[in-house]
């Protein structure tokens, strides 16, 4: 006789009167899959944890993000924000979609290059561009965005031994009604430095001014801050024409539109509630449809969308190490992945599924990582299935940020593995060995 | 161990206690595990007869067992005097 499959008895109270937080089913159903492929089986070929991203998503989502403007805006280019995800597939996927680089260092730049992106479709951005990437960037042809008077000035230098016509934008920094205010990247607008930069810039009349730049935040739950950001540039754009007779080429908003992850403290879940790439493009188009550019005239609109781009793509595998209970009773439940893999659970009530079928029954759990560390909680409060030691189970919405800031803590850095459109699986970036972190050691003599 | 007399468990799982107006859900393991101490059983005997039926191994069982148990005894479900 084949056996039942096991569910550990539990005994839950139930609390009369209170609804179920949200009054959203707690019982999530399972994913059992991954575009065509088990969990089960990923987690066998692949190891536990590892990372997953669906081409087919990236694609999707870069399709609607991209119609939701251009059905509001002639002329608008996406470049791919690298810090996000720089894995070399992933960017390779957004250049296919026509997308520029958007990089905030020497390392990104090189990795751009390195992916076939032309020199001009490079935005160099960032407040640490050394001398021998301005220098790179000026002869590629790449456009800068200035960030500080020390950078406009050490280009200034550089224009004299490029002998070269750089392509600059500025950053503007600007109040648009959100908190916290990101007043520490590039020039402000409120208090006249923006105005202070640009007149250096044309004054110079070396370098050629293409642009103006803002990022305004990230995970902006505001449409409506983007469209006074874009208003403030238009502004800008304007004055510079009726100023200097000199047309800027485009406008570029940043990034910062929010995923479908739901923020720590929010009520209801983030795909239900945080705004869509719809209302954004429709608050920025507004804004710059409005102003007196005429159809001739209009800047190209630039956007360095990351997140929103690609966290639903990525999801995180893991497997159930123990359950456990508190002293104080509570349940807890320890896994494989730790904030070192996940650092984005510091910010959000990840969705966790199960990668199988359960009964109806659920309970309040703690999901631990494995870390010996307090601060390594994965979700503080999550109704899960009875999930049993070796159990499977799927963290969505990862694709931005944790495969970049991941950590070498404690343990080895696992495999991100991608599925393509036709449902194939690609190794594209090796899980770490001991020996990839041992051989950038060195002992001193006298302790060998 | 002994469940306390006046609790009340319906066949769907769900237990009162009408000394406190607590009430209470169980799964179906639950259930038959409870069913099982109601009738006085001991643990290896529970154990053996779950062992043959499910598909788990005993260190989970017991462990499993343990903190059931334990929450019975929290919720003042089951006396303490042993
Ligand atoms: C200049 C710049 N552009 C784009 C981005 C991407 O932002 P997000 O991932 O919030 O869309 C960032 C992120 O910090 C940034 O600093």
């Amino acid at each position: 006789m084949e056996k039942q499959r096991y569910e550990r008895p539990i005994l839950k109270k139930l609390e009369t009167g209170m609804p179920g937080k949200f009054g959203i089913a707690a019982n999530l159903p399972p994913s059992t899959h991954i575009d065509g492929i088990s969990v089960d089986s990923l987690v066998e070929t692949y190891g536990s944890p590892v990372f997953i991203l669906s081409e087919k998503t990236i694609r999707s989502v870069f399709k609607k993000a991209k119609k939701a403007f251009t059905t509001r805006y002639p002329k608008v280019q996406f470049a791919w924000s690298y810090k996000t995800n720089y894995l070399n597939a992933v960017c390779r996927i957004y250049h296919q979609e026509g997308s520029w680089a958007e990089v905030v260092s020497g390392f990104e730049y090189d990795k751009a290059i390195a992916n076939g992106v032309e020199g001009q479709h490079i935005i160099f951005n960032g407040p640490d561009k050394s001398a021998v990437y301005l220098e790179k960037a000026i002869r590629n042809d790449s456009i800068i965005h200035i960030d500080h008077l020390d950078e406009l000035y050490t280009i200034i230098e550089l224009t004299e031994k490029c002998a070269k016509r750089p392509k600059v934008a500025i950053r503007v920094n600007m109040d648009t009604g959100i908190q916290p205010m990101w007043d520490r990247f590039g020039f402000n607008y409120e208090n006249g430095q923006a105005w202070d930069a640009l007149n250096k810039i044309m004054h110079f009349g070396k370098l050629e001014l293409v642009g103006l730049h803002t990022h305004i935040g990230t995970f902006i739950m505001s449409p409506q801050a983007y469209g006074v950001a874009a208003q403030k540039l238009a502004d800008l754009t304007i004055g510079i024409r009726q100023k200097y007779n000199h047309t800027i080429k485009y406008i570029d908003l940043g990034g910062g539109f929010a995923s479908a992850n739901t923020l720590k403290g929010f009520y209801y879940p983030g795909s239900d509630t945080n705004p869509t790439f719809d209302d954004y493009a429709e608050a920025i188009t507004s804004a710059l449809l409005n102003t007196q550019f005429t159809p001739d005239n209009l800047p190209l609109l630039i956007l360095e969308t990351g997140r929103a781009l690609i966290d639903e793509a990525g999801y995180l595998l893991g497997t159930v190490i123990a359950n456990k209970r508190l002293s104080t009773g509570k349940r807890t439940t320890i896994v494989d992945i730790g904030i070192n893999l996940l650092f984005t659970s510091f910010w959000y009530e990840h969705k966790l599924t199960p990668a199988r079928h359960y009964s109806q029954y659920t309970e309040a759990t703690t999901v631990y990582g494995p870390l010996c560390m307090n601060i390594d909680v994965i979700r503080e409060n999550v109704n899960l299935p009875l999930l049993n030691k070796g159990d499977h189970f799927v963290v969505h919405h990862v694709g931005a940020y944790n495969m970049t800031q991941w950590m070498q803590f404690i343990t080895l850095r696992p495999k991100i593995v991608l599925i393509d459109e036709d449902g194939t699986a690609h190794v594209i970036r090796d899980n770490e060995t001991i020996d990839n972190v041992m051989n950038m050691e060195h002992l001193p003599p006298h302790l060998k | 161990m002994k469940l306390k007399e006046n609790i009340a468990i319906s066949d769907s799982g769900y237990l009162f206690n009408p000394s406190t107006g607590e009430s209470f859900i169980v799964n179906p393991l639950g259930m038959e595990v409870l069913q099982f101490v109601k009738k006085g059983k001991s643990f290896e005997e529970i154990s053996r007869e779950i062992l043959t039926r499910y598909n788990v191994d005993p260190i989970t069982f017991e462990k499993d067992y343990q903190d059931f148990i334990h929450q019975l005894r929290q919720y003042l479900l089951i006396g303490s005097d042993e």
